[in-house]
């Protein structure tokens, strides 16, 4: 840990080389790096890191500047990507853009990349209203602000309703090396606007990786922004997810989080909510075995009144796969008439297997309403035998109710050939002919 | 068809059955009726294959064969269907797609392909036809906020598609108006033949209206303690059970 903390450190004036100086972002960057200095890596020893310990995956000698490792051609990876419509796409391989691979616009819209609107004069505006505005500063988002230099920016003007969903992939693919990546995404969406996002970080490799994404969004007044983030990775790249995300009136956010893949992941999910009659969705599904682990840490800021936030969350968890869910909701003083609704529902499908369930709620305002529950559980038995009854034998059955039980968080996925793609991989993971269709 | 003899079954050390006769033959209906507790549903559950219920004797025999060692899906691949008081909610599977796994998983169990898609189709057609069942109810989630009548019109819907050797129908009738009461009674009488059973547990005789028993059984504590033609379902109705009970004394 200490020794990949040196390494990254001692890296930055190779970085600095790269990039220019001069600039207002690199003041940001640079004090971002003394802040990481000052923290290091986080521990266990931190209250939001008491579930989750990232020293097995910092132990790895990783590669902080991969150079494109191994070419990639479209045939192997056109399976991760939702191919059956299309799309505007932002891909990198190893940290770096992949024209070839992608699909850019700045047609009305721009989808494009976080180097160039660092670099030309014309997007100067929106990145220094924005940039680093949202993120906060602790460990791991300071080590990737330090590093921002690529990944997807994307600026929707406003009324601009896009009708093409935007892919933003980052493959890993170094077989000789293990690999660290930082990607660094900005989104601006303004007033009235609307646009979908799908967001995937895909190993092709199975050396160890570690993707530290910080991704900010601003949704302007009545604009309406759609995530998902699809997290079904080889078994040795981990991820740590730092999402945030800055709502004002009107305006409707939704992050759906399919996590089945991956060593380590975690995520850090915040909403802040600066305006009123706001409303923010957070759902998510882990279904996860062997020894892998899922986090999410999810934080809902209620800063004004008439607001409301509905969080879902699920989770199957085999073998000895361990999960957390860390739900924070803050109900500030003049948030009055806030409607925080909050669900975490777990199974457990080995005895092995753990989940550590934790909402936190602060509500300074008295006029509001939040429900939270949370359970932890077997499977239905009388569901089993109901099925049985009917000629579907007990294993069969048992996948049918994960299924079920998982499935009910799609509902809200506004994108068929996403929802239909998240449902074949549940049906996979959870090794379901679902012999019908969907 | 059904066999059942001396049987005793309890739950958590309570025992329920105790020492039940019954014998339903090809082609023949039977109603069971008794008052509340006395072990109707238990004694459905238990034929079903309900691993809950412990059965300390007797034996349950299906065709001739003893079937207390299977699992249930096993007894339903043999022709075993219940209908049940209280279906149970699956949020997340629609109806559609649930009596398309039973009816794939069944026919795997017998070595068969899965039904093919179209024939499937036109199986749902029909049947849903038979029960007037709306298209719209079949895309929803299995039983989920379904009213007490559409929970039982979509067991016998499940029912008419897995075309059952022994349909056991417990309180098929309540919570049923009256013209759904007749939409179900009709679709049970529609797959009624000499090769199949049904066995209806019922309170009322107004079930029996539609669906004449050929022997009535009363059922009290645990065993059936009178058997007799569809005239003694109308005598429980207008006279109670208080009179049997006297009797048994
Ligand atoms: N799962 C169970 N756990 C405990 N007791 C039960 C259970 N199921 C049934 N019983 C008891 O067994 C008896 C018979 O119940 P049941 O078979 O449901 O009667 P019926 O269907 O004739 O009304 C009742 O006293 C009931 O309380
Ligand atoms: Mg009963």
């Amino acid at each position: 840990m200490e020794l990949l903390k040196d390494k990254i450190l001692s890296s930055y004036v190779a970085f600095e080389n790269d990039i220019n100086i001069n600039s207002d972002v690199h003041d940001i960057r640079t004090e971002a790096l003394e802040n990481f200095e000052k923290l290091g890596f986080p521990t266990k020893k931190l209250e939001a890191w008491k579930y989750t310990s990232l020293n097995s995956i910092l132990k790895e000698d990783y590669s902080i500047f991969p150079n494109k490792c191994t070419a990639v051609e479209l045939a192997d990876v056109k399976k991760y990507f939702i191919h059956d419509i299309d799309t505007y796409k932002v891909v990198f391989i190893d940290g770096k853009y992949s024209p070839f691979l992608s699909e850019t616009t700045h047609d009305t819209i721009d989808v494009c990349l976080m180097s160039a609107a660092f670099a030309k004069p014309k997007y100067k505006p929106v990145i220094e209203k924005y940039f680093n505005k949202v993120a906060n500063q602790d460990n791991l988002t300071s080590l990737n602000t330090a590093f921002a230099k690529e990944g997807a920016y994307i600026h929707i003007p406003r009324n601009v309703e896009v009708e093409k969903p935007i892919q933003i992939i980052n493959f890993s693919t170094c077989a000789d090396i293990t690999t660290m990546v930082q990607p660094r995404n900005l989104i601006v969406v303004e007033e009235n606007a609307h646009v979908q996002i799908i967001e995937r970080h895909q190993s092709l490799t199975s050396n160890a990786v570690l993707s530290n994404v910080v991704t900010e969004i601003f949704v302007d007044k009545s604009a309406t922004v759609d995530v998902y983030k699809i997290q079904n990775d080889d078994i040795n790249a981990s991820l740590v997810d730092n999402t945030y995300i800055n709502q004002k009136s009107n305006s409707v956010a939704s992050v759906h989080t399919f996590s089945f893949g991956g060593n380590i992941t975690r995520n850090n999910l915040n909403f802040y909510q600066n305006g009123e009659h706001i409303d923010s969705i957070l759902k998510g599904v882990t279904i996860i075995e062997g020894k892998q682990h899922v986090d999410h840490h999810t934080l809902v800021d209620h800063i004004e009144p008439n607001c409301e936030s509905h969080q879902d969350y699920k989770g199957i968890y085999d073998e000895r796969s361990t999960g957390v869910f860390n739900g924070k909701v803050i109900v500030n003083k003049e948030a009055q008439k806030t409607n925080a609704y909050q669900q975490n529902n777990n199974v457990l499908v080995s005895d092995k297997a753990t989940i550590n369930a934790k909402p936190q709620l602060e509500i300074f305002a008295d006029d509001v309403k939040c429900s939270h529950g949370c359970t932890i559980g077997q499977l239905d038995d009388d569901a089993l035998f109901y099925m049985q009854q009917r000629g579907i034998p007990q294993k069969e059955g048992k996948g049918l109710l994960m299924f079920a039980f998982a499935n009910t968080v799609l509902e809200s996925v506004k994108i068929p050939e996403v929802k239909s793609r998240i449902t074949k991989l549940i049906a996979e993971k959870l090794n379901v002919n679902i012999g019908f269709d969907l | 068809m059904l066999k059942i003899n001396n049987l005793h079954a309890s739950i958590e050390e309570k025992s329920i059955l105790k020492g039940l006769n019954l014998e339903v033959k090809a082609g023949e209906v039977h109603a069971i009726m008794g008052p509340n507790g006395a072990g109707k549903s238990t004694m459905a559950n238990v034929i079903a294959g309900k691993e809950e219920y412990e059965v300390t004797d007797g034996v349950i025999e299906l065709n001739g064969e003893d079937i207390s060692e299977l699992a249930p899906e096993e007894r339903a691949h043999n022709g075993v269907f219940l209908s049940f008081q209280y279906p149970v909610e699956i949020p997340g599977v629609s109806v559609t797609n649930f009596i398309k796994t039973a009816i794939n998983e069944t026919r795997k169990a017998k070595g068969l392909e899965d039904m093919p898609a179209k024939d499937m189709l036109k199986m749902i057609r029909e049947k849903s036809e038979l029960l007037e069942i709306d298209r719209k109810f079949l895309s929803r989630s299995l039983n989920e906020g379904f009213s007490g009548g559409e929970k039982k019109r979509n067991e016998i819907f499940q029912m008419a598609m897995l075309e059952p050797k022994l349909a056991i129908l417990d309180e098929t009738d309540s919570g049923l108006d009256i013209d759904a009461l007749r939409i179900v009674a009709n679709g049970v009488n529609k797959l009624k033949s000499k090769d199949n059973a049904v066995v209806v547990i019922t309170h009322y005789q107004r079930l029996l209206d539609y669906i004449v028993p050929d022997f009535v059984h009363v059922l009290h504590d645990g065993k059936i303690v009178k058997t007799g033609d569809a005239s003694l379902a109308l005598e429980l109705e207008a006279k109670g059970y208080d009179w049997i009970k006297k009797e048994l004394v």
